[in-house]
């Protein structure tokens, strides 16, 4: 029991940190990106900026709207913060001699465990946006609504090619599966979908129809202010960093070195595999603009829709003939 | 499809681009740490001059506020003292003030002085959380007198003379909020005018 | 057994919260609660992948719609105000009387000498193939191979309903694309135009 709860606590930090920092990360990649040095005035190299943006966010006045449902309203961040967290309860870090991975919680259904959660994710949007009672963060939160379960079925879908070649849905017997080659290469498709639906899941740009400031103001977080709007903020990027573990864990062999590299451990590979994936989301924002509303619905069922059950078939009928 | 497939192209060369600008050589010029050189005669902060006696040249002669676009200047000329002289002339000004927020930095002032008291200087860091503290009154514009007289605009070569932004270092005693309601066309600065003319 | 005796509360609690909240959200937020609590009923009964089914199927998709009707019809905001007969007597009486048949059963099954599941080592339950109640593996080979024929026929059922659906509140006229569709708009309006002009 003790042990979980240290684990947990060390765990929560490590994943804090790393929201702070990829958030710093961020601002410094776009701004490289854009010609500008991004934020470097608090602290050397700007290493302090998280530390500022905290302090302020917890400064802020915190706001409820007239119109806005008390309770809901309050409720909703809560949600998002709690299951962007609660996910890291079974996601594996790396392995033991023996095999036992490095996590608080070795689940056998770990893969359907994360896709529970991250179904439950979407009420803090959607519930946030409904309760501000007003019509920005209502918009937000419908097309968030919308866009999140229309994507989370591609989702899915890519996730099942990956089971169906590990044969297994515990997080390490999949990484265990890869261990001569990443899932990456006979899931080459699904990995493309998976990353496609894993941005539009995290409402990140081109998929971020969910904020859209230039025409939804803030989107569902207009009305929030103060810590209430950090609980969001923060559950954006700790579900950047989940989906990037997701990624690493399915496709890129957990913490298997690539071609017997094992120069790092297997926590090191991770670690480097986790942050390739955070620096790709990053890049994306700076690349591309966000999508057209109806574009991106059609996007998600006339093409990746489709292109998932083809995967899905295909591989169903590979495993089947070997 | 085929459309698609070049989107698919056009999407990867997006990529290309925004990764290859991380490494061009970046514009900005990290302000407050490095400062941009500006052009000798860079229009900025306002500065009254001294003659070398340590006379003020200004003569209250209100040129310049007649000049003024943006009606900024506020001079109020007063008969010099035959034995306590301010300036040479036969007048100076007892008051000047600048508004600097109402001021457009067009250098007509400058243009306009007969004796080349006002000068814009290169300074432009003049932020302030008061409105009234941008009401630069004569004590805050003049060339303090230890601080050398100041070189009159036209006789500047190609620099500037080092004593030009010493205006910055005198700091303001004047109550920044009267300061500001005096620049108001209004009755304060009228009964002023009335009571210095009578 | 404590942590079921929590859950039971919680569940009873959230399902009355359900049906007696006047603003439909608390309804849906009550529900979800609901659900959870269920949820971690299956897994202590090690029925693992039924309640990652049940999060993921009833949390995840159905109550969100309900969620996404609430938000488009923004009746949420409103309490819905209804008599104090808003509980007709006999359904009510009916309800009583089938809680109590309910709990009566719950007393007689908890003497009843148990059925118990054959326990998993892991408190989440053991997975992959292995022969144990409540396990993926278990649940699959059940669905696709003993049980076959009704899923299948389930699966049909929800199928003609989707069909129905559409059916029912699809936009049957004939697809026209969208960019067609502005230019014959466009071409009527020149028509129009050209009419009028005459
Ligand atoms: S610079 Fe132009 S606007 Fe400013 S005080 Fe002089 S004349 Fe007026
Ligand atoms: S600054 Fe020049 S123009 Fe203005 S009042 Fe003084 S002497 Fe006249």
């Amino acid at each position: 029991m003790l042990i979980v709860l240290v684990k947990s606590a060390v765990l929560l930090a490590v994943v804090v940190t790393t929201f702070a920092y990829a958030m710093l990360f961020e601002r410094k990649i776009l701004g490289w990106m854009q010609l500008r040095p991004g934020p470097n005035r608090v602290g050397p190299w700007g290493l302090l900026q998280p530390a500022a943006d905290a302090a302020k966010l917890i400064l802020k006045e915190d706001l409820t709207p007239k119109t806005a449902d008390p309770l809901i309203y309050r409720l909703a961040p809560f949600i998002s913060l709690l299951t962007a967290f609660a996910v890291y309860a079974i996601i594996p870090f790396g392995a033991n001699g023996d095999g036992s991975p490095w996590a608080i919680g070795n689940v056998n259904a770990g893969i359907l465990f994360l896709m529970a959660i991250s179904s439950i994710g979407v009420y803090g949007i959607s519930l946030g946006g409904w309760a501000s009672g007003s019509k920005f963060p209502l918009l937000g939160a419908v097309r968030g609504t919308a866009q999140m379960i229309s994507y989370e079925l591609s989702m899915s879908l890519s996730f099942v090619g990956v089971l169906m070649l590990a044969g297994t849905t515990s997080l390490t017997g999949i990484v265990n599966a890869q261990e001569r080659v990443w899932f990456l290469i006979p899931q080459a498709l699904g990995f493309i979908i998976y990353v496609i639906t894993a941005v539009a899941e995290t409402n990140r740009t081109p998929f971020d129809l969910v904020e859209a400031e230039t025409e939804l103001v803030g989107g569902f977080h207009t009305e929030y202010s103060g810590l209430r709007f950090g609980s969001f903020f923060i559950a954006e990027y700790v579900n950047m960093l989940t989906i990037s573990c997701i990624a690493t864990l399915l496709f890129l062999g957990g913490w298997n070195a690539p071609f017997g590299l094992t120069l790092l451990p297997g926590i090191g590979w991770f670690v480097l595999k986790v942050g390739a994936f955070m620096f790709f989301y990053m890049w994306l924002r700076a690349t591309l603009p966000r999508f057209r509303y109806d574009r991106l619905m059609t996007f998600g069922w006339k093409v990746l829709l489709p292109l998932a059950t083809l995967n899905l078939v295909a591989t169903a009928a590979w495993v089947a003939l070997h | 499809m085929r459309k698609h497939l070049f989107n698919v192209g056009a999407i990867l060369q997006g990529f290309g681009i925004t990764f290859k600008y991380m490494f061009v050589k970046r514009p900005t010029i990290e302000y407050p740490s490095i400062k941009k050189q500006h052009a000798p005669r860079f229009h900025g902060l306002h500065e009254l001059r001294r003659y070398a006696d340590g006379k003020e040249r200004c003569i209250g002669c209100e040129l310049c506020s007649s000049a003024c676009p943006a009606n900024a200047i506020t001079v109020i000329g007063a008969e010099n003292a035959p034995d306590a002289r301010v300036s040479p002339g036969e007048r100076h000004a007892a008051s000047y003030e600048i508004d600097e927020l109402r001021c457009i930095f067009c250098g007509l002032c400058e243009e306009a002085c007969p004796t080349d008291a006002i000068v814009l200087t290169p300074r432009f860091e003049m932020a302030d959380y008061r409105r009234g503290a941008f009401v630069y009154s004569k004590d805050r514009l003049l060339v303090p007198s230890d601080a050398g007289v100041g070189t009159p605009p036209d006789e500047r070569p190609n620099g500037i003379p080092a004593d030009l932004g010493r205006v910055a270092e005198v700091k303001s005693t004047t109550n920044v909020d009267r300061g500001y309601s005096a620049t108001h066309r209004g009755e304060v600065l009228k009964t002023e005018r009335k009571g210095l003319a009578g | 057994m404590i942590p079921f005796w929590i859950i039971a509360v919680v569940l009873i609690v959230s399902a009355l919260w359900t049906v007696t909240a006047r603003k439909p959200i608390y309804s849906v937020v009550s529900l979800l609660l609901n659900f959870a609590a269920l949820a971690t009923t299956y897994l202590i009964l090690h029925a693992e992948f039924l309640a990652v089914m049940q999060i993921i199927v009833y949390s995840g998709a159905i109550l969100m719609l309900f969620v996404f009707v609430i938000a488009l019809l923004n009746s949420g905001i409103a309490p819905i105000v209804l008599g104090r007969d808003r509980v007709p007597v006999a359904p009510a009486a009916a309800a009583a009387l089938a809680a109590i048949a309910f709990v009566a059963t719950a007393i007689a099954a908890a003497h009843a000498p148990a059925i118990v599941p054959i326990a998993s080592h892991s408190p989440l339950g053991a997975v992959g193939r292995g022969n144990v109640f409540g396990s993926i593996g278990d649940f699959g080979q059940a669905l696709f191979l003993s049980r076959l024929l009704p899923f299948e026929i389930t699966a049909l059922i929800l199928m003609v309903a989707v069909v129905g659906v559409v059916l029912l509140a699809g936009d049957l006229t004939p697809y026209v694309p969208t960019r067609r569709r502005a230019e014959q708009s466009r071409r009527a309006l020149r028509e129009a135009i050209l009419r009028e002009g005459k």
